[in-house]
């Protein structure tokens, strides 16, 4: 039991390191210009002590996740995130997450549930791809019913096109 | 199959809260004029009673109706200088002079009981012809929607199109952020009195849409914790999940039958539009494309759905059989359009159309192909046709908040409905009234 717990979250934090590093590797060294956006340091993905982790962690406590306009990819920076949410599902089997998809005032109610939902499902394949079982993800979209911010600037768009993670089962 | 899983719920648990009827009501004002309106003098009604005069005043309400649709200019009450209240006692000259075309006179009689019977006459000023001779009678409680009666009267007889001021209008309003936001559907006359509850949530509610006899609202809502679909009784408060499967269930519309509904459903991978058997809840699936697919109407005859659908990469409006296939698009002015309303004679199709950063609502004549915007704001969304599609009402944004507008079919006369507190959206204009509800 023990030695599988042990190389569970072995492999966990593989595929976590595996999935912060993957694009890294068939990157071309970046220029020699300071890019404090995309120079994220890879996050320590567990093992976790346990569920009091989501309230310590640097890396487990950061659950939004953010994306361009009208579009549904995942911006490097927010790989680790994602491979240390999906590390800890790996962990903590009982441990389900709703993905909250959002996006911004522009367009059309019900179209914009429809993107919501792909910024959602994005987020479901990327953890489910870095180890965590789909049974623990579950996808709801809200389009721009839940803003976080009700001003009409990019600066207040960019806060509201995002997903967010939240446990709904903490193990 | 699917019906063990619908919950039939009461009016006690849920439904239509009675409280502060106007706690949530919109405040009206008229935006702009349209100056080759027709006019008419609307002379104030005469009560015929023992005690006071109801608190409505008939005629009040008949003049904003008329000016509010666009194809009337009612005269101003500071220049009625004269009062009659029955054809016999109309001087025509008087009137000639002030350049009116039609003159409505009338008379509120109290019938005793509760009731009052409102009788009224509609003239030509040029030729002094007797145009309408009619008696309307009903509750004194509901004088407001008396009035709307005695205003489609009028508009029917001049304009040969059936009024539509006795209508009503379903929206969503909208208080607070995050956590400390709450939503309610509401029902109101088509000018915004009279605001009814129909159901309040702690999570959004969206997509009302009636059914063709006024009974009955499909909405979306979230207080289940993900989105599902109702059908809500509006008189008895009675309702039913007809759709919560796994991701969107969104947009609903009834068909013109009343029997199906027509709904956007993702099924948790992405938006394509399904028809329903309301008798049976049995689906059948209409689109099947990766985009998505959503907001669809049906044309008056049944025959076609409208939706909305990325598929060429932004947002457009298409068509499709009302039993699948035959899909076509069918915008193509403006860089995306999307949510569609069609009007009683399926001639012509509005929508919100612009760019992602821009946008107003359109008139798309199928005939002829001509593309009209005929509003001015920089969010507008979700129009409406009223049932005779004189006009139309949607939501726009200004400043922080969300407010809707009524606009002339034409575009020239606007008028705004503004909730005092918090946001106004999602407009669904009634169909014509059924008389006992």
């Amino acid at each position: 039991m023990k030695t599988l717990r042990v190389l569970l979250t072995t492999v966990a934090a593989t595929a976590a390191l595996a999935a912060c590093s993957g694009k890294k590797a068939v990157k071309p060294p970046p220029p020699p210009v300071d890019n404090g956006a995309v120079t994220t340091a890879p996050a320590q993905s567990g093992p976790y002590s346990g569920p009091e982790a989501l309230d310590k962690d640097s890396c487990l406590r950061q659950r939004v996740i953010y994306f361009d306009l009208d579009k549904t990819e995942i911006h490097s920076e927010f790989q680790a995130q994602i491979a240390c949410h999906a590390a800890y599902l790996r962990q903590f089997p009982g441990a389900k997450v709703t993905l909250e998809g959002n996006a911004d005032e522009r367009g059309t109610r019900d179209y914009n549930q429809g993107l919501g939902e792909r910024r959602g499902n994005a987020v479901s394949s990327a953890i489910a791809a870095a180890g965590a079982s789909t049974s623990q993800l579950n996808v709801v979209s809200y389009g721009e019913e839940k803003p976080v911010c009700r001003e009409h600037n990019e600066a207040c768009w960019q806060k509201n096109r995002r997903v967010e993670i939240v446990y709904t089962s903490k193990q | 199959m699917h019906q063990r899983l619908l919950t039939w719920l009461t009016a006690v648990a849920l439904a239509i809260c009675a409280a502060p009827l106007f706690a949530q009501g919109l405040t009206l004002e008229i935006a702009n004029g349209n100056a080759s309106a027709l006019p008419i003098a609307v002379i104030p009604f005469q009560w015929q009673g023992g005690g006071a005069p109801p608190d409505t005043n008939v005629s009040d309400v008949v003049t904003n109706d008329l000016n509010r649709c666009g194809q009337f200019r009612a005269l101003p009450k500071t220049d009625i200088v004269e009062s009659p209240a029955r054809g016999s006692e109309i001087k025509f000259p008087t009137w000639r002079l002030l350049k009116q075309d039609y003159i409505l006179v009338g008379r509120v009689i109290d019938a005793g009981a509760g009731e009052v019977k409102v009788e009224f006459e509609l003239y030509t000023v040029g030729d002094q012809k007797n145009l309408l001779s009619s008696v309307i009678a009903g509750q004194r409680s509901d004088m407001r929607g008396i009035a709307h009666r005695v205003a489609d009267a009028v508009y029917e007889k001049i304009t040969g199109v059936r009024g539509a001021f006795d209508t009503r209008i379903a929206y969503v309003t909208a208080k607070g952020i995050g956590n400390n936001a709450t939503y309610a559907l509401m029902v109101a006359d088509s000018d915004g009195y009279g605001p009814q509850q129909v159901v309040t949530s702690r999570q959004p509610l969206l997509s009302p849409a009636w059914s063709p006899d006024g009974r009955k609202l499909a909405y979306e809502s979230f207080e289940r914790g993900a989105s599902a679909i109702y059908i809500q009784d509006i008189g008895t408060g009675a309702r039913e999940v007809v759709s919560a499967r796994k991701g969107i269930n969104g947009a609903p519309a009834f068909s013109p039958d009343g029997r199906k509904l027509a709904l956007s459903l993702s099924n948790g991978v992405n938006p394509d539009i399904y028809v329903m058997d309301l008798a049976s809840h049995a689906l059948t699936q209409i689109t099947r494309n990766y985009a998505i697919d959503t907001e669809p109407v049906w044309s008056p005859d049944g025959s076609t759905i409208y939706f909305t659908s990325d598929r060429g990469g932004k947002p457009q409006i298409y068509q499709v059989a009302a039993g699948g296939g035959g899909e076509s698009r069918v915008t193509f002015v403006g860089d995306q359009n999307a949510k569609a309303t069609v009007s009683w004679d399926g001639k012509k199709i509005a929508m919100s159309q612009g760019n992602k950063n821009m946008y107003h609502i359109a008139v798309l004549d199928r005939a002829t192909g001509s593309n009209t915007p005929i509003s001015t704001g920089n969010f507008d969304e979700s129009p409406s046709f009223a049932p005779n599609a004189s006009m139309l009402m949607y939501a726009a944004t200004e400043g922080s908040r969300d407010v809707l507008y009524a606009v002339s079919a034409d575009g020239r006369v606007r008028q705004r409905l503004v909730l005092a507190d918090g946001d106004v959206r999602t407009p669904a204009w009634g169909p014509y009234r059924q008389r006992g509800q």
